[in-house]
């Protein structure tokens, strides 16, 4: 095929690199949401309300986190809800029968973990596609969970344990502190470490990633499994927050999750996107929310909000990137 | 190969006729004020290396770009060419490289897509009728085959005939058709041939781009030759030599000898595989490559040279026989392959080799991730300065390592494919087609590199379909023939009659 540009009169790249031109529009956007909200509402901008906007916007951060390397690897992980219900009510039993939060606690991530791992390979071994084969774990989780809890709710867990979820330190919530230690250590991961590059080739052309010598297969299993840990870490905040668990709470959980990724910029194709921008995504969601809540709108418009936002949040992505190329 | 037939440049009127088109891109002028004639029934070879205007002239013909400047001439009358359909009727058809076709439907189906003969029934489609007439189509173009079969299950000739069909379908007057052979078997190649002569003697005119100088010679009528957006020059086959089309096309004289400094004494044993088999359609393999050496493995296409290529790198599983890489045996994914030193460079880069959305450095480390960086933590300002020093050596054309690969030139996205292994050690590189769709100056400097890597202990494994580039680059080669080596061949014994006899099929 003949090439119409000679290279050499290509403009270079701009200075800030694309990604880093629309994660600034992501932080304009939810600095904005601050602004129109602090002017509508006299409550937005007390610190009680503030620190809870974060400590809601950590629990579907803890889950998107892991779903954005999913995600970043052009797959999808449709389970994760499904997976923190009953890696909740599992850590809950295991509380409750031993009486040792810790060895809850380990019970819920190893419970996520387990759960990933088992996406990983129906996607590698198997060769399921990802969104086929988490879509069928999620009927099964949900499966297990109902028959586990018989209808049954569990409730009430040692102070102690509660502290996760509820309590403060230095004045802020607990949660906080989860989300900014997970941020790093979720941005340094993908950004910084040969494990996250690999995901990211993995993600932009798989077959080209295999080619050029990258074992595609461990790093999928270990993304999926990263993505289930994480949400037996949201099982645990979510269990300690409400001192109880049912069978149903996953269900309102993977949609936002889902939601997060795609507002924070990253690519449902793959090998586009960053932890950060999950982040973002994650405030602006909770931001608008909350915002909602604070002029009294009715909850029944929140969906609708939420799903007009993910598709201008995708559309001006796509607008950007495509003037770009 | 049939002798061109005689062709009316009596006729005074072009069937269509360019004059002064421009095109211009932000930066770059595509097309400079070029002018284009085509008579009707003759082929008009379409000659110039990537970036010369090809494509865009294309795409002008065929309304897909509007011109800046220039007029059209229909039959000697002005017409505006401002959109495909406007293309489509006054009979222009393009066949692209990447076919256009729906594989779940049938051949029926893709010919008519779009407009179906309407049934009885309002909403229904004339079945019946797209059959008989779908088979009246394949019939004048010569192509036996039942019109209900979908097109997933053709191969690439078969698709090439379908989008020929479909063109002859809507009564096209102009075929374009863009390096059709780069894809086709020697066979398929004649059938295509025969079936470009018959359409010649229907009064179809061709426009055909074409790499391949034993194509221009054999099939063309007129050629034309665009450089850096211009028309060079105007010329008959009988007119010029290979060589003066070659310096028309690059604008300087291109040594089409590569150079190569063949040592006297190869290496010890790198590679050697043994009676190697694979369900892929390869069986028996035996080879073997030295330090110091490039091997070439030759061969039609489909004769299983990929799949040999692929199953010493582990991207496809084998059953039986033995891979000896220095010294030890080996058997695995292509992660230990390349961790052990062997590198593939694959025939489609697009697909296999890079991922285009990424940066220049990004895909110049990502071989070599490991070794850069044996903490296990990335640092971006060091996988810089690898890029940097990768883009100079290789002469990579980017304006920085940050570039998207995706919007280099073929020449210079090989080059990316060929620096990730040079950053990651390798010791074995086997290229397939490594000089496909590349232009012709690209070419020399591959050939260089490859020529250099051996001289300091690395060997090559060589697949190429032009014979002309085995013969001069090569130690010796291996010639394939239905998934076997078929035979070996020394330097003294590596000529392109000896490569062409040892890979036919006696059928």
């Amino acid at each position: 095929m003949t090439d119409i540009s000679k290279d050499a009169m290509m403009p270079p790249r701009s200075f800030l690199s694309q990604d880093a031109i629309q994660m600034f529009y992501r932080l304009l956007a939810a600095l904005l949401i601050c602004a129109v909200l602090a002017v509508l509402s006299d409550s937005f901008l007390s610190l009680g309300n503030i620190l809870n906007v974060l400590r809601q916007a950590s629990l579907t951060f803890f889950i998107a986190s892991g779903l954005t390397l999913v995600v970043l690897t052009a797959g999808l992980d449709l389970s994760v809800g499904a997976n923190v219900a009953l890696s909740a009510c599992i850590a809950g039993t295991v509380i409750h029968k031993t009486g040792s939060p810790a060895l809850g606690i380990l019970t819920g991530l190893a419970c996520g973990g387990i759960v990933g791992l088992l996406n990983g390979v129906m996607v590698t071994a198997l060769r399921i596609p990802s969104f086929i084969a988490t879509y069928g774990m999620l009927w099964v989780l949900n499966g297990l969970t109902y028959w586990y809890m018989a209808g049954e709710t569990l409730h009430g867990f040692p102070a102690g344990f509660r502290q996760i979820g509820s309590g403060y330190l230095f004045g802020l919530p607990i949660p906080v502190y989860l989300l900014l230690v997970f941020l790093g250590i979720g941005t340094l991961f993908a950004q910084r470490t040969i494990w996250g590059q690999e995901i990211y080739a993995i993600g932009a052309n798989p077959v080209a990633a295999r080619l050029s010598g990258i074992p595609v297969a461990r790093r999928l299993l270990l993304v999926y499994a990263v993505s289930g840990t994480m949400a037996g870490l949201a099982s645990i905040i979510f269990l300690s927050r409400l001192n109880s668990a049912e069978a149903d709470i996953g269900e309102s959980l993977t949609l936002p999750a889902i939601a997060a990724v795609l507002i924070g910029g990253t690519s449902l194709f793959g090998g586009v996107g960053t932890v950060f921008g999950t982040f973002i995504g994650a405030l602006i969601l909770t931001l608008v929310l909350n915002g909602m809540n604070l002029l009294s709108v009715s909850a029944n418009w929140q969906p609708l909000v939420t799903g007009i936002i993910v598709i201008l949040a995708v559309w001006l992505d796509m607008k950007t990137r495509r003037r770009a190329q | 190969m049939s002798d061109a037939l005689p062709v009316e440049v009596t006729s005074p009127t072009p069937l269509l006729e360019l004059r002064g088109i421009s095109k211009e891109f932000p930066g770059v002028k595509a097309l400079d004020d070029v002018s284009f004639a085509i008579y009707p029934g003759e082929v008009h070879m379409l000659l110039g290396e990537n970036g010369a205007g090809k494509s865009s002239l294309m795409k002008v013909l065929c309304g897909a770009y509007r011109a800046d400047a220039g007029e059209f001439y229909y039959k000697g009358e002005k017409v505006a060419i401002s959109s495909t359909a406007d293309a489509q009727k006054l009979g222009i058809a393009v066949i692209f490289q990447e076919f256009s076709l729906v594989p779940y439907l049938d051949i029926a189906q893709n010919i008519f897509l779009g407009r179906e003969p309407k049934g009885r029934i309002p909403g229904t489609i004339a079945r019946s009728k797209i059959l008989a007439d779908a088979k009246h189509v394949l019939d004048t173009i010569g192509f036996d085959i039942d019109p209900s079969t979908t097109v997933d299950k053709l191969g690439v000739a078969q698709q090439q005939m379908v989008e020929i069909a479909k063109a002859i379908s809507q009564n096209a007057r102009i075929l374009v058709m863009d390096e059709p052979t780069a894809a086709l078997s020697d066979r398929e190649t004649e059938l295509l041939f025969a079936l470009i002569a018959r359409l010649k003697a229907d009064g179809v005119s061709i426009v055909y781009i074409s790499h391949r100088m034993a194509e221009v010679f054999a099939l063309g009528d007129r050629i034309t030759v665009l450089r850096d957006g211009r028309r060079i020059d105007g010329v008959r086959p009988a007119d010029v030599t290979p060589d003066q089309l070659v310096r028309m096309m690059v604008g300087r004289n291109v040594d089409m000898t590569y150079p190569r400094n063949f040592a006297d004494k190869p290496g010890e044993l790198l590679l050697e595989v043994k009676g190697l088999t694979a369900s892929t359609g390869i069986s028996d393999i035996n080879i073997e490559v030295r330090r110091g050496e490039i091997v070439g493995l030759c061969g039609l296409v489909g004769s299983g040279r990929s799949e040999v290529a692929r199953a010493i790198f582990g991207a496809d599983p084998t059953s039986s026989g033995e891979i000896i890489f220095d010294g030890k045996s080996m058997s695995g994914e292509p992660d230990l392959a390349a961790r052990r030193g062997i590198a593939l460079i694959p025939e489609s880069r697009k697909s296999e080799g890079l991922a285009l959305l990424r940066s220049v450095s990004d895909n110049l480390v990502v071989s070599a991730l490991k070794k850069l960086f044996p903490s296990g933590l990335f640092d971006q300002r060091g996988a810089q300065r690898t890029s940097d020093a990768l883009i100079r050596q290789l002469r990579i054309a980017t304006p920085s390592a940050r570039q998207t690969v995706g919007l280099l030139s073929g020449g210079n996205q090989q080059k990316v494919v060929i620096g990730k292994w040079l950053a990651a050690g390798s010791k074995l590189f086997i290229f397939d087609e490594p000089t496909r769709g590349i232009d012709i100056g690209a070419k020399s400097e591959i050939f260089a590199l490859i020529d250099r890597l051996v001289a300091e202990g690395a060997a090559a494994l060589m697949i190429s379909s032009e014979q002309v580039e085995i013969c001069h680059v090569c130690d010796r080669a291996y010639v394939m023939r239905e998934g076997r080596i078929a035979g070996h061949l020394t330097r003294n014994e590596l000529t392109e009659e000896n490569i062409v006899r040892l890979g036919m099929h006696h059928a």
